[in-house]
């Protein structure tokens, strides 16, 4: 891997990697992918977020759907894990609750397929400062 | 369209369940099923203007609907494309009717800070954390600033620290910089003991850059080259993650030798700790990391003047690093825009216990308990009311009813006879006793005192076993006496902080709830019915038919009786298991 030698080395590839992630979430791009983020901290993955993950990697594979799908840590909604994120292409992202193999089904043949919401959303109530 | 309706336990009890059936009835009679989709979530972390109506695609945000509210929506909302002014949300500051829930950002009552990344990046990958700016505040530091004027920023930023005491963190810092030596060391507090906390676990699992980044800020800033992160082994994957984060910032180049050209040396390597209570207080760790037993030394001399190795070291918590990069980036005075006069920017809470939104949070300095607990946490389980929250765990002390509307922070907490602590916070409900809740941080302080100095050592035992005694049944006023007396004795006289605020629970519950301490004492009864041994089963002649039922299920054979007369218990040889009330259809056994 390259080393950065100096902020201005940083600065350019903090640009690269943002607009890769901006191409992927403006959707404005055919290659514009559904994106996906498993909380993977201990309390999700103590409740099942591993499965969780596994199954949707395989199943959006299958299903043939553009998709990426990541870890990420606590969303912070502990009572209600294993907990996911969609983010389908030119959207907000929408959190959802309680997700076992049979809600990742739900959630990937009506919101992910057809857009329309389930049931187990989180609404997202905390603001994240933007850096 | 979408219409959310919340399906959090605050807005269920208000009738959201049947919200939800008005709308599918009147949405069907208008044969718009097709169009308009109507979904149950969670809470929105709103539960006081409850029950909540969101409507998508265009951000409406109703706020206390009744189900008579539903068939204006559809005819006006749905139908027309016309809100209904009078359920928005009204603007506390200004009155103003907010009709995009994207415009109320404020209504959020939490800002993460401190977690900013997690849930957001993977924190496998550091190109993300990269994206959202990291590594940005070290560049910047190292090109733009002196030690002396980073020292300044985190100063004026008001930075306290996260890991209970609350110390200024850029004094800290300033101190260790002017003590001159060879070496000196970062090191990086993870030991997390207080039960029910992981909020130092979470941000490590969710973003552990930030740590690794504000480190080396601090090395650069006292003038250490090494930092070293001192994590309880039982964090298997906090330490997974924070490996993989430090290789792939040595592979970057963000640690190790001349940092981005700057010719500033930094590296960090990790210790694991056996999960002892006390090793989180900084002297003991320091001592566990240099190989001996985790036991305390007297302060001074303080870690920042002799340390670990004997050198100069800056002992600081997670939370309180993960706060550092932001603050250099965003500017103290954004910083210090943020909470209360003398307490700083946010502070993340694990809230635990008999509430319904068990997880973490992370709310502004001065945001009262009331938000926390009943708009934030969604209120109290199964609808009990609210008791008491603990905050500071086994060091800390019980907030009430009359604290509710008290702004969190570092000095009123104080004043209110607890303390922050690290961010744990236990609710209780009207089911618990707070007899037993001092006991239960009793025992864990037994098990978790050193040993090292008799206060501490004998002390604590000797008030864990008058806690059961209260508990049992068998305690005097004057054993209430000694309590309390021996309780400020064992504070004055600890030698570290463990021992110093072991009796905090028992002072708060004490000067709380006396009366539920009194209860104990003179009536032998636990008013909330907990202290086994206070309570006796009995059955009421007039409701017992004589089913059997609690005979047949009793593990002990305790209770006598013939068909269909009323049935007797034997105090003598029940043994409290509750089984009988269980399985009595008629109510006629109660808890005396
Ligand atoms: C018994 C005891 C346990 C402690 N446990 C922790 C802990 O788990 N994590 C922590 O950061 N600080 C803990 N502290 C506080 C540390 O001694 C120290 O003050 C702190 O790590 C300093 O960091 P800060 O200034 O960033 O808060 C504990 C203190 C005592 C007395
Ligand atoms: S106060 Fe307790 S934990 Fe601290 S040194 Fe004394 S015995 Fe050990
Ligand atoms: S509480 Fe348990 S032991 Fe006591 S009478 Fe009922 S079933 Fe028997
Ligand atoms: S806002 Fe509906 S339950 Fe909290």
């Amino acid at each position: 891997m390259a080393k950065i030698k100096s902020l201005d080395d940083l600065r350019v590839m903090k640009e690269s990697f943002q607009s890769k992630i901006n191409l992927r979430e403006k959707g404005e791009n055919p290659g514009s992918h559904v994106q996906i983020k498993v909380a993977m901290a201990t309390c999700g993955i103590a409740s099942g977020a591993k499965t969780v993950m596994e199954f949707m990697m395989e199943e959006l594979e299958k299903r043939g759907i553009e998709s990426v799908v990541t870890q990420t840590g606590c969303m912070g909604y502990c009572y209600a894990e294993p907990t996911i994120e969609v983010k389908l292409p030119g959207q907000e992202p929408v959190v959802f609750g309680y997700v076992d193999t049979k809600k990742a089904d739900e959630i990937i043949e009506k919101y992910i397929k057809n857009g329309e919401l389930v049931e187990g959303i989180i609404p997202m109530n905390y603001e994240t400062i933007d850096n | 369209m979408h219409l959310l309706v919340c399906g959090g336990t605050g807005c269920r009890a208000s009738a959201s369940d049947s919200i939800i059936e008005k709308f599918k009835t009147e949405i069907a009679a208008k044969g718009l099923e097709n169009d308009v989709q109507v979904i149950l979530t969670g809470c929105f972390g709103f539960c006081e203007k409850g029950p909540i109506v969101k409507v998508l695609p265009d951000n409406t945000f109703y706020t206390q609907v009744k189900p008579e509210d539903v068939a204006e929506i559809v005819a006006e909302h749905v139908i027309k494309g016309r809100k209904v002014n009078r359920l928005l949300y009204i603007d506390p500051t200004n009155q103003e009717k907010i009709s995009d829930a994207k415009h109320m950002g404020f209504y959020r009552k939490q800002i993460r800070i401190a977690l900013r990344n997690c849930g957001v990046i993977n924190p496998e990958n550091v190109d993300e954390y990269i994206a959202r700016d990291g590594y940005h505040a070290i560049g910047k530091v190292l090109k733009e600033y002196t030690p002396a004027q980073t020292i300044d920023i985190i100063k004026k930023s008001g930075l306290r620290g996260r890991g209970g005491g609350g110390f200024p963190t850029g004094l800290k810092w300033e101190i260790a910089s002017k003590n001159a030596a060879d070496q000196k060391y970062v090191v990086c507090n993870a030991d997390e003991g207080d039960p029910g906390a992981f909020m130092d676990r979470s941000v490590l699992e969710g973003d552990p850059h930030s740590v690794l980044e504000a480190m080396a800020i601090c090395g650069y800033c006292i003038g250490a080259t090494q930092g070293v992160i001192y994590i309880r082994a039982e964090y298997p994957l906090a330490i997974t993650r924070l490996k993989i984060a430090i290789k792939q910032a040595r592979e970057y180049g963000l640690l190790g030798k001349d940092i981005m050209g700057s010719g500033f040396d930094f590296d960090i390597t990790l210790r694991y700790g056996a999960g002892a209570f006390v090793c989180g207080e900084e002297t003991s760790l320091i001592h566990s990391m240099e190989g001996l037993r985790g036991e305390p030394t007297n302060k001074p001399p303080f870690p920042a003047e002799s340390g670990y190795l004997g050198k100069p070291t800056n002992v600081n918590n997670v939370e309180t690093f993960a706060s550092v990069p932001v603050i250099i980036l965003k500017g103290a005075d954004w910083f210090s825009s943020i909470g209360t006069e003398k307490s700083k920017g946010t502070k993340v809470f694990a809230l635990a216990g008999k509430i319904n939104n068990v997880g973490l949070i992370e709310v502004p300095m001065g945001t009262t308990l009331r938000e926390v607990i009943f708009e934030i946490g969604g209120g109290i389980k199964n609808g009990k009311k609210f008791k008491a929250a603990q905050t500071g765990g086994p060091s800390g002390g019980c907030l009430t009813e009359k604290h509710l509307d008290t702004p969190i922070d570092f000095d009123n907490l104080i004043a209110a006879g607890s303390m922050m602590g690290s961010g744990g916070m236990i609710v209780m409900d009207e089911d618990d006793c707070m007899v037993s809740i001092a006991k239960f941080f009793l025992e864990f302080t037994v098990e978790e005192s050193c040993g090292k100095c008799a206060p501490c050592r004998i002390g604590n035992k000797r008030l864990y076993e008058i806690l059961e005694r209260i508990t049992n049944g068998e305690g005097t006023m004057e054993e209430l006496e000694r309590l309390r007396n021996l309780s400020l004795v064992i504070k004055d006289t600890s030698l570290c902080g463990l021992g110093q605020t072991s009796p905090n629970p028992v002072l708060s519950t004490m000067d709380n709830f006396y009366n539920e301490y009194l209860a104990h004492v003179n009536d032998k009864k636990c008013p909330a019915g907990q202290c086994k041994s206070l309570m006796k089963y009995v059955v009421e002649p007039e409701a017992c038919v004589g089913c059997t039922a609690c005979a047949r299920n009793c593990p002990v054979n305790a209770i006598s009786g013939e068909r269909k007369k009323p049935h007797l218990i034997d105090t003598a040889i029940c043994i409290k298991c509750g089984a009988c009330i269980e399985k009595c259809k008629f109510n006629a056994i109660s808890i005396k």
